[in-house]
């Protein structure tokens, strides 16, 4: 437990010096939804508002995490092979990319609200919606990353892996978030709820189980 | 394969192919003679889990005990299962053309089913995209291991979860239980295995070419 408080730490730490990573995901997010601005002026369709805000994390998610293990470099991954267990490094990845991804889509939801305009009926339950569809892209990507690192470091190869993978988790989202915004009542969105949950739970539990016969070279 | 199996595949894929166009079969609104489609979109889902499953399988024991013949098998059942996958994509994709009056609806169900093409197919080129062959087995195992836990989840659950057009989803009955009488049982019934048969049957015939090609490779180098 305390490696991978430690590790996440370290993360966060090593992130906040530079801030090189954040900062280039703030820019890509910032300029997709100006330029968005720029062809759409508004959107008065619902539907559509969150298709595109959706779309726009999913890029955007893709190159947060694709740095995640892609750009560690080689003595730097055997100096935690190491250290510390597998499991740990790939839970603190994860937590950190969830994080990351959560803290990405506040500001996405900021800058797009005053961009394009707001619609949203049922802020909490947005914000739920948000959240898990964050920490399932997190978890989902974090092993795909991981993968993808394996297999030559390309970064098109960690984009072809994983959309498959999230279009169903993505379709869940945006019913689960169109449902929030047309401010229905949560009854109606449970079953999406539970789904989203399960999802999550099973991929944070698949890494766990996978990752270390991934880490051995 | 037990020739035994390879009999019983052949004959009742006869039955199907025979019995399915020939017997008469219930006309009910909107189908009419489509129905004969069962006999081929549904085994054909069928044999494709019953081959990506065997695949899966094989991906797990590799990871145990690090043998290639495992790999070799993992790979070829997963290039099985994507072909009886198109298959299944193309008799839906006609099938609904005639009833539902178009190529390709936006239904949970075959979103899934593309979704999970999508999948193997990176698979493979993920399997492409290395060298080393150890390498190469270990991490497309751990990819076709999570790849298919997902794709469960996203294939058989969703779709009951939401309104669907297809038969057995969204408060659809399923075709078993209004709408076979016992006329279709007897050519339903065997055509699922006779199929699942055939995929088994190809799989294991393209291990055994994998197996040879190997062996003739390991003995020019």
């Amino acid at each position: 437990m305390k490696e991978i408080k430690y590790l996440i730490l370290k993360e966060i730490s090593l992130e906040w010096k530079t801030k090189y990573a954040f900062n280039g995901l703030l820019l890509y997010v910032i300029s997709t939804i100006f330029v968005c601005f720029l062809s759409f002026k508004q959107i008065i369709d619902p539907p559509t508002w969150n298709a595109l805000f959706w779309i726009i994390m999913l890029f955007a998610s893709v190159n947060a995490i694709a740095k995640s293990f892609l750009t560690e470099n080689r003595g730097r991954l055997l100096y935690y092979y190491t250290l510390t267990s597998a499991e740990a490094v790939i839970v603190s990845k994860t937590i950190y990319n969830v994080l990351l991804l959560l803290v990405l889509s506040l500001i996405n939801l900021l800058f797009y609200s005053i961009f394009i305009g707001n619609f949203i009926q049922d802020l909490p339950m947005f914000i739920t919606g948000m959240l898990l569809g964050c920490m399932g892209f997190a978890s989902i990507m974090t092993l795909i990353s991981a993968i993808a690192s394996k297999a030559g470091g390309n970064s098109t190869l960690m984009a072809i892996l994983s959309f498959p993978i999230l279009i169903p988790l993505l379709i869940t989202i945006i019913r689960f978030t169109k449902n929030a915004m047309d401010g229905l009542d949560w009854s109606v969105n449970y079953k999406f709820l539970v789904i989203l949950i399960a999802l999550n739970m099973l991929t944070v539990a698949l890494s766990y189980l996978l990752f270390p016969y991934l880490w051995r070279e | 394969m037990h020739k035994a199996l390879k009999v019983v595949c052949v004959l009742f894929l006869l039955i199907t192919i025979i019995g399915g166009l020939l017997v008469p079969v219930p006309r009910l609104a909107i189908l009419h003679e489509t129905i004969r489609n069962l006999f081929f979109h549904v085994p054909m889902w069928f044999a494709m889990i019953a081959v990506l499953m065997a695949s899966l399988y094989f991906s797990f024991r590799f990871l145990s005990k690090n043998d290639m013949e495992l790999d070799i098998r993992a790979e070829e059942y997963a290039r099985v299962g994507v072909v009886f996958g198109v298959l299944g994509l193309l008799t839906g994709s006609l099938w609904a053309k005639f009833t539902w009056g178009a190529w390709w609806t936006n239904d949970v169900k075959l979103n899934g089913a593309a979704a999970t093409m999508l999948v193997y197919f990176s698979y493979f080129l993920l399997r492409n995209s290395i060298d080393d062959e150890q390498k190469r087995a270990r991490i497309s195992a751990v990819y076709s291991i999570f790849a298919f836990a997902l794709m469960t989840v996203f294939i058989f659950i969703l779709p009951r979860l939401t309104d669907s057009l297809h038969p057995g989803n969204g408060g659809n009955p399923a075709f078993a239980k209004y709408d076979l009488d016992n006329t279709m049982r007897l050519i339903f019934y065997p055509s699922v295995i006779g199929w699942v048969l055939l995929a088994f049957w190809i799989g294991d015939l393209r291990v055994r070419l994998r197996r040879i090609q190997n062996q003739i490779e390991h003995t020019h180098s």
